[in-house]
């Protein structure tokens, strides 16, 4: 139903316009644009330093925004605070720490509805359907699973709040290839379940040739953008960090 | 065999259920707020007067005072959170802890100018022992027993199932996390002052009630209150209760072997001794 509706009036989900900002004095984003249509996968990737998880950060109002505009869903988010970023749509998935160790995955889902009212047993049956994994192990520690299973608790509890937008911090770093392929599956399933996805990921190549689009940030600015297999043809960038 | 029981190990399991009350505080604030609260015995002992103020003014009796006691004593853990250590929240944390044995001084010189320095008591009479078989129980110590029981349940069931618990525990766990979940970490904060000074009060009173009334007795016991949240694992609820009970167990027996003097710096070699064994402690809690 979201698909057709998508299809409609595609207008972008999130658009970054020209942000400038950083945490302290310097800014890190130096003019940083970008769009993210429905149901769509778009991959920042960058050499390191260049800006990648502030520009994510920054939409989520974890960084102090200097100029520019970030505009969701058609209303202009700049400056909001991250919880009422939350409430409006958008979840965010930290590179680390990003489960409650000492919490089961059950209260870890829990956790992530902790602004929802009512009754929770549709979002975490939606929420098991997508990982079969985690509802056999809801009573373990979080702080107990491997690590490809922590990041599917972490992208899990994001969900529970049926966001519209999913901001994904480097969800493989650290796993293997197999773990690797299967968060970049849920990712697909996700998408498919109507929820757009921007993530920022180290492993270019890999990344590039899952996506719907990519941007290439380099130095705090945007260097190029375009499809995955685009990218991943352009021998610039092959040259710039994909080790070719 | 009976005296062993009847002299050391009952004493010892009221003594622990006193200490586990004060220790629950000390490791709530230590797991949240991440800091060491040395102001804490010092809340036992105000909320201990508290009560005997209620049943002065109020004409109460010392169980029925209680209540009293620990919302007040409440109030007051959320005033001194308000008005001292709220603004030194984005400080580094030993501003905190130091500032923390400024309010224990505070708190005990009001405590002083009020009550004076000399000990008092809730009531007067001797309570007789009742005998339970081979055991010899005093009411009092049925009581501080059955209302550490009752307050423990009440506060694991609180963490384990509610709203509000469980984001005491996501805070405790991981805060940045906590906050992008949406929680309020301030409304936590103020949560957890409310509950750590009516445990104090509780702990204060049932020291009081089990001995008596003096303006150092919350300092003096806060030691062994320490040394039982490390022993139980800092952070962990169910570690500081059994920490609470072997630290007064061990304190009691320990007269078996050592001169009694001897008795406090018992509490002293265990916090030594799990800090360099076992940092974690028993439940496996956060190392400091």
């Amino acid at each position: 139903m979201s698909a057709t509706a998508a299809r409609d009036r595609p207008q972008p989900i999130l658009i970054m316009h020209q942000v400038r900002g950083g945490y302290g004095d310097a800014d890190i984003l130096q003019g940083v644009s970008l769009t993210v249509m429905p149901q769509e996968i778009v991959v920042i990737v960058g050499p390191n330093g260049a800006g990648k998880s502030t520009a994510m950060k920054a939409v989520f109002g974890l960084v102090r925004i200097r100029s520019g505009a970030i505009v969701f869903d058609g209303e202009d988010i700049t400056g909001w605070s991250p919880d009422r970023i939350v409430r409006r749509g958008i979840s965010y998935v930290p590179q680390v720490d990003n489960v409650f160790r000492e919490m089961t995955v059950h209260e870890n889902l829990e956790m992530g509805a902790f602004l929802a009212k009512g009754d929770l047993s549709a979002a975490f049956d939606r929420i098991y359907a997508l990982f079969p994994d985690l509802k056999a192990k809801r009573h373990a520690l979080a702080g107990d699973l491997s690590g490809g299973q922590r990041q599917m608790v972490a992208i899990g509890r994001a969900l529970m709040l049926e966001p519209q937008l999913l901001l994904l911090d480097e969800p493989t770093a650290g796993l293997s290839p197999k773990y690797m392929q299967q968060i970049f599956q849920i990712c697909r399933d996700v998408r498919d379940s109507g929820v757009s996805i921007l993530l920022v990921e180290q492993h270019a190549k890999q990344a590039l040739a899952f996506c719907d689009r990519g941007y290439v940030l380099a130095t705090g600015a945007n260097r190029h953008e375009g499809s995955g297999r685009e990218l991943l043809e352009n021998p610039e960038i092959a040259q710039m960090f994909l080790g070719g | 065999m009976m005296e062993f029981l009847n002299f050391y190990v009952v004493p010892g399991i009221v003594t622990g259920s006193i200490y586990a009350l004060g220790a629950i505080g000390i490791t709530l604030i230590f797991g949240i707020l991440r800091f060491g609260h040395f102001a804490h015995g010092d809340l036992a002992t105000s909320g201990a007067y508290l009560a005997l103020g209620a049943t002065a003014l109020l004409g109460l009796t010392p169980w029925a005072a209680l209540p009293v006691a620990m919302l007040l004593t409440a109030l007051l853990a959320y005033g001194i959170h308000r008005l001292f250590y709220r603004h030194l929240e984005s400080r580094p944390k030993i501003l905190t802890v130091i500032a923390s044995l400024g309010i224990g001084m505070m708190l005990r010189s009001v405590v002083q100018v009020v009550w004076g320095v000399d000990p008092l008591a809730y009531g007067s009479g001797i309570a007789r022992a009742q005998a339970f078989g081979p055991l010899m129980l005093r009411p009092r110590e049925i009581a501080t027993l059955a209302l550490t029981l009752a307050l423990v349940a009440t506060l694991l069931a609180f963490l384990r199932y509610s709203k509000w618990g469980k984001a005491m525990r996501a805070m405790s766990d991981n805060p940045d996390l906590a906050r992008l979940c949406g929680v309020d970490n301030d409304g936590v904060t103020r949560l957890t002052w409310f509950i750590v000074g009516a445990l104090a009060a509780a702990s204060g009173f049932c020291l009081g009630i089990n001995t008596e009334l003096t303006t150092m007795m919350g300092w003096s016991a806060m030691l062994s209150m320490f040394a039982a949240a490390v022993l139980g694992g800092v952070g962990r609820v169910e570690g500081a209760v059994v920490g609470g009970l072997v630290i007064g167990l061990a304190e009691e027996l320990s007269v078996l072997v050592v001169p009694s003097p001897y008795k406090s710096a018992t509490a002293f070699v265990i916090l030594l001794a799990i800090l360099l064994l076992r940092p974690q402690g028993i439940f496996k809690g956060k190392v400091l």
